[in-house]
């Protein structure tokens, strides 16, 4: 049955990017499989969204585009700054990309190592570089996992750590791709608190209703590489229709 | 699912543990190269050499046996140099008549077997002893520090780092294909040796192709933290008085061998 796209009926108060524009964005992967078809989307200041869709939507595609990972066609602007390839390590710097399986995040040998390597990319000071380390840890309350070997930490640990990574970078933008993907109930929890506490506007991947229900006042629906609803979290969730034709549930 | 069968490390309060890494991996290098240096048959300087490692056992508190249980297992590699057994002229000790060909063991030749094998012995365990006193990440520091190139220590931690994921990777495609190697009732399981020998064949190209995604993968995660090129890390350590007289104490020993084993 092909999905049809009907207008988005969920406007929010129109709001105007100071975090994040993305204008009529189209990529495809070089296999020739189209991946977003002019995709639009604005954050602002404080802005919690969830990122909701079915596999193969385009939601980690998108993701890879905020910081110039993946370039398509069209516009992506941070904090008002275009995104182009001069900038592109400024970008980086402000927008913290968490990738879904932290064993691809922590690369490093130790944590410290790992969550010192943004700030040590953008050619801070060593005493400051320290600072962050240990002010990204405490906000993910592991700061006794500092000399830990990444490879022997827990799932949800890893994904802690994951996130201390580029909250050391101090970014304004957190893209977090489907952070409560396997994990256990507590691991979850504890995520959740975290991720309410951190003041930074987020964009957060998910296909896990009830996270996106607590956690994020504003929903954004993906289909086929297009942006299909942009509204209220609470509207969007009472939709059954619409959650059904685009492979969701109601929580 | 977790394997560990890499980490050698050993936790224990030592001396040796405490040392910095840097002397630590100066002194085994040291160590290695003047046993390869040592004429054949010094065996005075040998055992001079192996008192120098069963002190360093000692102060690492590991035990005096320590690497030497642990030598064994490299000893088959030391059979390699069976050959110089045949190879080096001397007098002949034992001659075999094998496929129309003579071969025979010459004095010189058992010589410099001996040597060789006692050499790699002692070479082994002594780093053997290194990766059991020193955590990975400062052996790795270490090497930075002695100007190995980024891209041959950068090379070294990934793989260390990804050692563990990829044999968690080959232990979950193991255990895919064991609880599906069933048999129906009354028949044997498993195919014939073809058919296996492409099971095994596909595996192996599964991993490859994982491993392949996940280092674009891990690549993307670099680039997002503003990787560009060029790796930068900041090293704790520092030299103590403590650490500049073992290095020279490790020297002077060194030294000390040679001198043995040449005069």
């Amino acid at each position: 049955m092909p999905v049809t796209h009907i207008a988005n009926q969920f406007a929010m108060p129109d709001c105007g990017g100071d975090i994040l524009i993305v204008n009529d964005l189209h990529f495809s992967y070089p296999d020739g499989q189209p991946a977003l078809n002019g995709v639009s989307l604005k954050l602002c200041e404080g802005d919690k969204v969830a990122l909701m869709g079915p596999n193969g939507a385009g939601k980690s595609t998108l993701m890879l585009h905020l910081n110039g990972i993946l370039s398509g066609r069209g516009e992506v602007e941070i904090a008002g700054k275009r995104l182009t390839r001069d900038n592109l390590p400024l970008i980086r710097s402000m927008v913290g990309l968490v990738f879904q399986n932290p064993d691809d995040q922590l690369f490093s040998p130790t944590v410290f190592e790992d969550v010192a390597f943004g700030p040590l990319h953008m050619g801070l000071p060593e005493a400051e570089v320290r600072a962050r380390v240990d002010a990204a840890l405490e906000a993910v309350r592991m700061s006794s996992y500092r000399d830990r070997l990444s490879h022997h930490l827990s799932v949800g640990e890893k994904k802690r750590i994951a996130i201390a990574t580029v909250l050391s970078m101090r970014p304004i933008l957190l893209a977090l791709d489907e952070p409560s993907a396997g994990l256990d109930p507590r691991a979850r929890r504890t995520l959740i608190n975290l991720l309410r506490d951190l003041p930074i506007a987020m964009l957060v991947s998910t296909h896990d209703m009830k996270l996106a229900q607590e956690l994020f006042p504003r929903a954004v629906v993906m289909d086929e590489g297009r942006v299909v609803a942009d509204g209220l979290t609470a509207d969007i969730l009472d939709d059954e229709a619409l959650l059904t034709a685009h492979g969701l549930e109601k929580p | 699912m977790h394997s560990n069968a890499f980490n050698r490390y050993r936790e224990k309060e030592s001396f040796l543990h405490r040392l910095d890494p840097r002397v630590k991996v100066a002194a085994t290098v040291a160590f290695i190269v003047s046993n390869a240096l040592l004429p054949d048959g010094a065996w005075f300087a040998f055992a001079f050499a192996w008192a120098f490692l069963l002190a360093c056992n000692l102060l690492s508190r590991l035990g005096a046996s320590y690497t030497f249980k642990r030598s064994i297992i490299a000893l088959p590699f030391a059979l390699i140099a069976i050959t110089v057994l045949f190879s080096v002229p001397g007098n002949p000790l034992a001659v075999f008549h094998f496929l129309n060909s003579t071969f025979a063991i010459t004095d010189a030749g058992l010589l410099r077997f001996a040597s060789i094998l006692v050499r790699s012995w002692l070479s082994v365990q002594m780093a053997i002893l290194l990766v059991a006193v020193t955590r990975f990440p400062d052996l790795v520091h270490a090497l930075e520090h002695l100007r190995v190139p980024a891209i041959l220590t950068t090379i070294i931690a990934f793989l260390y780092r990804y050692l563990f994921v990829l044999t968690d990777e080959v232990l979950r495609l193991l255990r895919a294909r064991e609880s599906r190697s069933a048999a129906a009732p009354g028949s044997r399981s498993g195919g014939g040796v073809a058919w296996r020998a492409k099971v095994a064949g596909n595996l192996a190209g599964q991993l490859f192709l994982r491993s392949y995604e996940r280092s674009d993968r891990i690549h993307n995660a670099m680039l997002a933290r503003g990787y560009a090129g060029r790796l930068y890390t900041l090293n704790p350590h520092e030299m103590r008085s403590k650490d500049y007289y073992a290095a020279a104490f490790a020297l002077a020993f060194v030294f000390l061998t040679q001198l043995i084993g040449r005069f």
